[in-house]
């Protein structure tokens, strides 16, 4: 199954080293990574999409926690989560495609930040089977570049990852 | 207030955190801080001739004394020597600091001279690591090295220092942390309470308990603790390779050893469990054989102060995460005043045991006939008769080491010194170093094979400056006799390799460096040559035996078997 872990660590150089050797040093998947500063300057969050069965994942939170430079971690996946990525991609947009282009990208409530008379380069938020959904429908049209953020996520409710 | 410089805190910091021993060999950027040492006497450094050497005795240390080992080596290819001791430490949770000098911190990125990324390089090997960005911050990091090396399960953490950090011209105020407090670290202090009553309650009603215990028992310095436990409740016990002598192996509730080469009764024992209690014991593979035929019939209760080592490869039917020594000691205080459910049952548990050690009574090997060439199994033997099963043994890595393991009886823990998890061949002679120093009195032995000898020979250097009397006994069977066995079992006997073609005459060898060598052929004249070696405990002397070459060590766990499969010599299996 795919799970979302979502870590606070210190923001320290070699942190983000050490929580990515540890996935290939112990043969554990990453599908997306994603990492930035909080409001507390002397942490970062990451989080992880990975997959695996319950034994697995169970190893991956376990040797997370083990590292030194990892303050706090939460596998979101557990309970009701809030998950998005940001996706930005360029699309061919001539002709008849233009309108085409332009129709899909409201439908998907996406927007449209930059133009040029060939392409349009398209924004796009939502989780990760909404921005693969868009990029199918574009497939036709011709997708010129993708650069995703990898997921970022966060609980519904009260519950709050922090010290 | 104190002002030092980075050099002179380090040398302070050593003072004051009492270490006695340290372990390297310098180079240029660690040269201000073996300034710093030069100008003090406290620390004593010893000087190798290798720095694997410098962690190998560190870890001997380590081993022996339950205290961090400190080894300190320059940058770039002193670093990188260092790495195998590392990780040797590494995969058996040995407490250790290793302070690497660096490149001047300007320079670091730019591929300067005798510039490795060491940090990086033993990022999979270390339980952490710190680069030192400012001089003022040594102490603290020092500390926290220190404490994070030896508490919780113990590790080998790096601390990289750049040249400039200790530059003698600039001084910053020293005061030593008595305590650190890392915020994402607090090792276990203690099990849960309702799993531990939980276990007990398992335990009580078991009708065919073992315990299997390991290195973890060790380390935690809960050996004590652990035989008062088996010994109430009479059940048996075997140990891991690295658990030898936590409980003492000459009382009859310890089956020995487990595993790949570990003894019939016990891996039959673990086999027809219906309950096992490991404790500080991490299911490797050398111990489990095949996972998925691993103990049917057994509930698993595991102990260890690691979250990530239980149910690893195992599933654990009761977890419990905490130290060795506070669950054991929790479980004592509920074992006491209970008694047994099925005392009958377990009568009968120990009938069928005492059957299976019956059965391989005797037959463990052949004995040389008189005037052969001798076995390595009666060498140890004898090694353990004339030390009394008192010495500290250290092994290197082959069939010599399964000997040692077999062969001579523990009662005690940190009594064999070996390298269970990495399997580093090299590891025996410069641990039994690192202890002879620290336990002058007591009798050191480094049981080793002629190939794993000439990969840290040159340490008989070191033992030379500093007088260090460890006894070697070279179980010379002139061939890596663990390839070899494995050749004739998996390769028709094609010895690719396994050969030792010119060895150089042991005997020469050792007198060049001014110690004692002797040669042993024969059965008779064995015992006196070991009483020899041992009557002077300062004095190193080195044993050449020649041993057969032909021997296997048995028993032997068949591959991708259950625990009880197993050949027991050449001819017989399970
Ligand atoms: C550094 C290292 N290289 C290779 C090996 C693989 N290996 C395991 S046992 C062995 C043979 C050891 O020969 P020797 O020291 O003579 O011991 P013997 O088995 O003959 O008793 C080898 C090469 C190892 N364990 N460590
Ligand atoms: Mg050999």
């Amino acid at each position: 199954m795919r799970h979302i872990i979502s870590i606070l660590m210190e923001n320290e150089p070699g942190a983000l080293s050490r929580v990515v050797g540890l996935f290939s040093q112990r043969n554990f998947n990453i599908e997306t990574l994603n990492v930035a500063p909080t409001e507390d300057p002397s942490l970062s969050r990451l989080t992880v999409t990975t997959i695996g069965d319950d034994r697995v994942i169970e190893q991956i939170t376990k040797h997370l926690n083990k590292l030194i430079d990892v303050v706090k971690l939460v596998d979101l996946t557990e309970g009701n989560h809030i998950e998005r990525e940001l996706m930005l991609v360029k699309v061919k947009a001539l002709g008849a495609a233009r309108d085409e282009v332009k129709r899909t990208v409201d439908i998907f409530r996406a927007q449209i930040v930059d133009v040029t008379p060939s392409l349009y380069t398209v924004q796009i938020t939502g989780d990760a089977s909404k921005l693969d959904a868009f990029l199918q429908a574009m497939a036709p049209v011709g997708i010129l570049e993708v650069a995703r953020t990898g997921v970022s996520g966060i609980a519904r409710g009260d519950k709050v990852l922090s010290l | 207030m104190e002002l030092l410089s980075g050099a002179d805190m380090i040398a302070r910091f050593l003072q004051d955190e009492g270490v006695e021993y340290i372990y390297g060999y310098p180079g240029g950027a660690a040269l201000h801080i073996y300034d710093a040492l030069f100008r003090q006497d406290k620390v004593k450094h010893i000087l190798v001739r290798h720095e694997q050497a410098a962690t190998h005795a560190a870890d001997g240390y380590a081993r022996a004394s339950g205290k961090p080992g400190v080894v300190l080596v320059t940058s770039g290819p002193g670093a990188t020597n260092a790495v195998t001791g590392i990780a040797t430490a590494y995969m058996d949770s040995i407490p250790m600091v290793v302070l690497c000098g660096q490149v001047m911190s300007h320079l670091i990125g730019d591929d300067a001279f005798q510039e490795t990324d060491i940090v990086g390089v033993t990022r999979p090997i270390v339980k952490h690591s710190f680069s030192i960005r400012h001089p003022s911050e040594i102490p603290e990091v020092l500390k926290k090295a220190f404490y994070l090396a030896a508490t919780g399960r113990p590790g080998p953490v790096v601390v990289d220092i750049p040249k400039d950090m200790t530059a003698p011209t600039e001084r910053y105020e020293y005061v030593y942390p008595k305590k650190v407090k890392l915020r994402s670290y607090n090792p276990v202090t203690r099990g849960h309470t309702g799993q531990i009553k939980k276990a007990v309650e398992m335990m009580l009603k078991a009708k065919r308990p073992v315990f299997y215990t390991g290195g973890g028992v060790v380390t935690g310095k809960a050996s004590e603790g652990l035989t008062d436990l088996v010994k109430q409740l009479g059940f048996p016990i075997t140990t891991t390779l690295m658990g030898i002598g936590a409980y003492p192996q000459s009382d009859r509730q310890c089956l020995g050893w487990l595993g790949m080469h570990g003894s019939y009764e016990s891996n039959m024992a673990m086999h027809h469990a219906d309950l096992i209690i490991a404790i500080g014991a991490r299911f490797d593979d050398r111990v489990t054989n095949n996972t998925s035929k691993f103990c049917p019939t057994a509930k698993i209760i595991h102990v260890d102060v690691d979250p990530s080592s239980v149910s690893k490869t195992v599933r654990a039917d009761v977890p419990i995460v905490g130290p060795a020594s506070s669950v054991i000691n929790e479980m004592i205080s509920l074992v006491q005043g209970q008694s047994i459910a099925q005392p009958e049952a377990l009568a009968e548990w120990w009938q069928k045991i005492d059957g299976w050690r019956a059965e391989r009574e005797g037959k463990l090997y052949e004995p040389s006939k008189p005037g052969d060439v001798l076995k390595p199994q009666e060498v140890v033997e004898a090694l353990c008769r004339v030390t009394r099963g008192e010495a500290y043994v250290t092994t290197d890595v082959g069939q010599h080491q399964m000997f040692a393991a077999q062969y001579y009886k523990f009662d005690k823990p940190n009594r064999l010194i070996t390298s269970g998890g990495l399997g580093t061949m090299g590891f025996g002679f410069p641990a039994a170093m690192g202890i002879k120093q620290n336990f002058p009195d007591d009798d050191v032995v480094c049981v080793t094979g002629e190939g794993s000898f000439q990969m840290m020979m040159q340490e008989l250097s070191t033992c030379k400056q500093y007088g260090v009397g460890v006894k070697i006994v070279n179980l010379n069977n002139a061939s890596l006799g663990m390839v070899r066995q494995w050749q004739d079992l998996n390769y028709k006997s094609r010895h690719a390799h396994s050969y030792m073609e010119s060895l150089p005459d042991f005997h020469m060898l050792i007198e060049a460096y001014g110690f004692t060598a002797m040669t042993v052929n024969t059965l008779d004249e064995l015992e006196p040559a070991l009483e020899r070696a041992f009557a002077n405990k300062h004095e190193l002397v080195f044993l050449d035996v020649k041993v057969d070459p032909h021997e296997h060590v048995y028993p032997m766990q068949v591959p991708l078997g259950a625990m009880r499969d197993m050949l027991l010599s050449k001819t017989e299996r399970t």
